[in-house]
């Protein structure tokens, strides 16, 4: 197996060919603020959060989706880099309608999570309130569109763990959103299994259980990566 | 601590003049003040409370204040009057609770912005009219009735603020972790789920 040896903020680690930068990040002990990225989905780089300067070159990455090569030295907590990420946590709470005070996910959320990781004791930008949908026409979930991030993760896990591809992205910029099937009620999408892993990976209230109320949400993030395990190692939970 | 008037031991710092204030909010974080128990007693020792709607009945906002602990958005005419007047009396504004901070449940009426007749008017409407069991009607009483304004407003929307406390309501030990610094002319450290986190 071959090797990358690279430095992280000064540290050197050595990472398997193919390890992404977010990986060599972890494998040096430090940490990044991470939001559209899951373990066990393939990363697509959308919430901008895990953003590293690399040494020399000035430009931004996202460690997710950026592969580490042999000799890079990345810089992961730079003011700057600071600075941005806290702006960029702002921007979507003021994108969306976040109101953690009754959300189904208060104090299971990850968005709230990060806003704690960055600092953010307010929004300098102003909220936005857009007009966005309900749908509970699913029996036993809803997706409330509301406190939609646009991570993709539901997209992902129904594509590439289910096989069932009911989730997708429809439009662009302010109109963007999640749509079920093709932009139909989510209930009569005839290819949902219902299996729920939509509802685990949301890393917000924004897909839950209809029998869930304020703070009651408990997500199971980590599935994914169980289940690509035991697909691909062939390692099984109870061994 | 430049105004304070208050007498004070010998040797110890000056009292402050600690004010609250209750704008569109339930009064919840008011209540988790409260919470603080036996340390209000603590916190007596070192501020005077000029003005609070829970702790005075003084209904003019003074002049001098040290600090002012702000609950609630700016959802009505009297709550921006209030807000620019405790402004400018004010040292130090410390947005009190998440209404304060980011509009919160008072802010949800914002959501009816691109109907039409705006978020005041449907506010209004649904709660005299469409949910009204007898006499639905609008209230009408000029000068006694403030006037919703067509936006909710985080404070920091409508004046400068010094400190943000998030929290709905932000828990007692929070509010203590953030006062009591400031008792001591000194800044607190707002990091950390303790002392950030939303909800």
């Amino acid at each position: 197996m071959s090797v990358h040896t690279l430095t992280v903020d000064g540290v050197e680690v050595a990472v398997p060919a193919g390890a992404s930068l977010l990986d060599a990040v972890r494998a040096a002990g430090a940490d990044l603020p991470t939001l559209c990225h899951l373990d066990g989905l393939t990363p697509v780089g959308a919430c901008r959060l895990c953003l590293v300067e690399l040494e020399g070159s000035g430009r931004l990455q996202p460690a997710c989706a950026t592969a580490a090569a042999e000799g890079m030295a990345v810089l992961t907590q730079t003011p700057q880099l600071q600075e941005w990420r806290r702006m960029a946590v702002e921007l979507f709470f003021a994108e969306g309608n976040h109101v953690c005070a009754f959300c189904v996910a208060n104090g299971n959320c990850e968005l709230q999570d990060v806003a704690v990781a960055v600092g953010m004791d307010h929004s300098r930008f102003p909220y936005q309130y857009p007009n966005r949908r309900v749908d509970a026409s699913h029996p036993q979930f809803a997706i409330d569109h509301h406190r939609c991030i646009l991570c993709t993760r539901c997209v992902r896990v129904c594509d590439e763990i289910e096989g069932a591809h009911v989730w997708d992205v429809a439009n662009r910029g302010a109109e963007c959103s999640i749509i079920a099937g093709l932009d139909q009620p989510w209930g009569e999408v005839a290819a949902c299994t219902s299996c729920g892993k939509c509802v685990d990976v949301c890393p917000t209230g924004a897909i839950f259980r209809k029998d869930d109320t304020t703070a009651e949400k408990e997500a199971h993030r980590e599935r994914p990566q169980l289940l690509r395990a035991a697909r691909d190692q062939h390692q099984w939970l109870n061994q | 601590m430049t105004s304070s008037t208050s007498s004070s031991p010998a040797g110890s710092p000056p009292r402050l003049r600690f004010a609250t204030v209750w704008l569109a909010g339930c009064s919840g974080c008011h209540m988790s003040f409260l919470d603080l128990d036996e340390w209000l007693f603590e916190l007596a020792k070192h501020v005077d409370v000029v003005f609070s709607p829970v702790a005075s009945d003084v209904k003019e906002f003074p002049e001098g204040v040290d600090v002012c602990l702000v609950e609630g958005a700016v959802a009505n005419a009297d709550n921006l009057e209030l807000a620019l007047q405790l402004r400018e009396r004010s040292r130090l504004v410390v947005s009190f609770g998440d209404c304060a901070v980011t509009a919160n449940v008072p802010g949800l009426r914002n959501l009816w912005a691109h109907v039409d007749g705006g978020s005041r008017q449907s506010v209004l409407d649904r709660g005299y009219l469409e949910l009204a069991d007898t006499g639905a009607q609008h209230p009408h009483a000029p000068g006694i009735v403030p006037e919703l304004l067509e936006r909710v407003l985080p404070l920091h929307e409508v004046i400068p603020v010094d400190l943000y406390l998030p929290g709905c309501p932000p828990p007692a030990e929070r509010i203590r972790d953030a006062i009591e610094p400031l008792l001591r002319g000194e800044t607190p450290a707002m990091e950390g789920t303790a002392m950030l986190k939303f909800g």
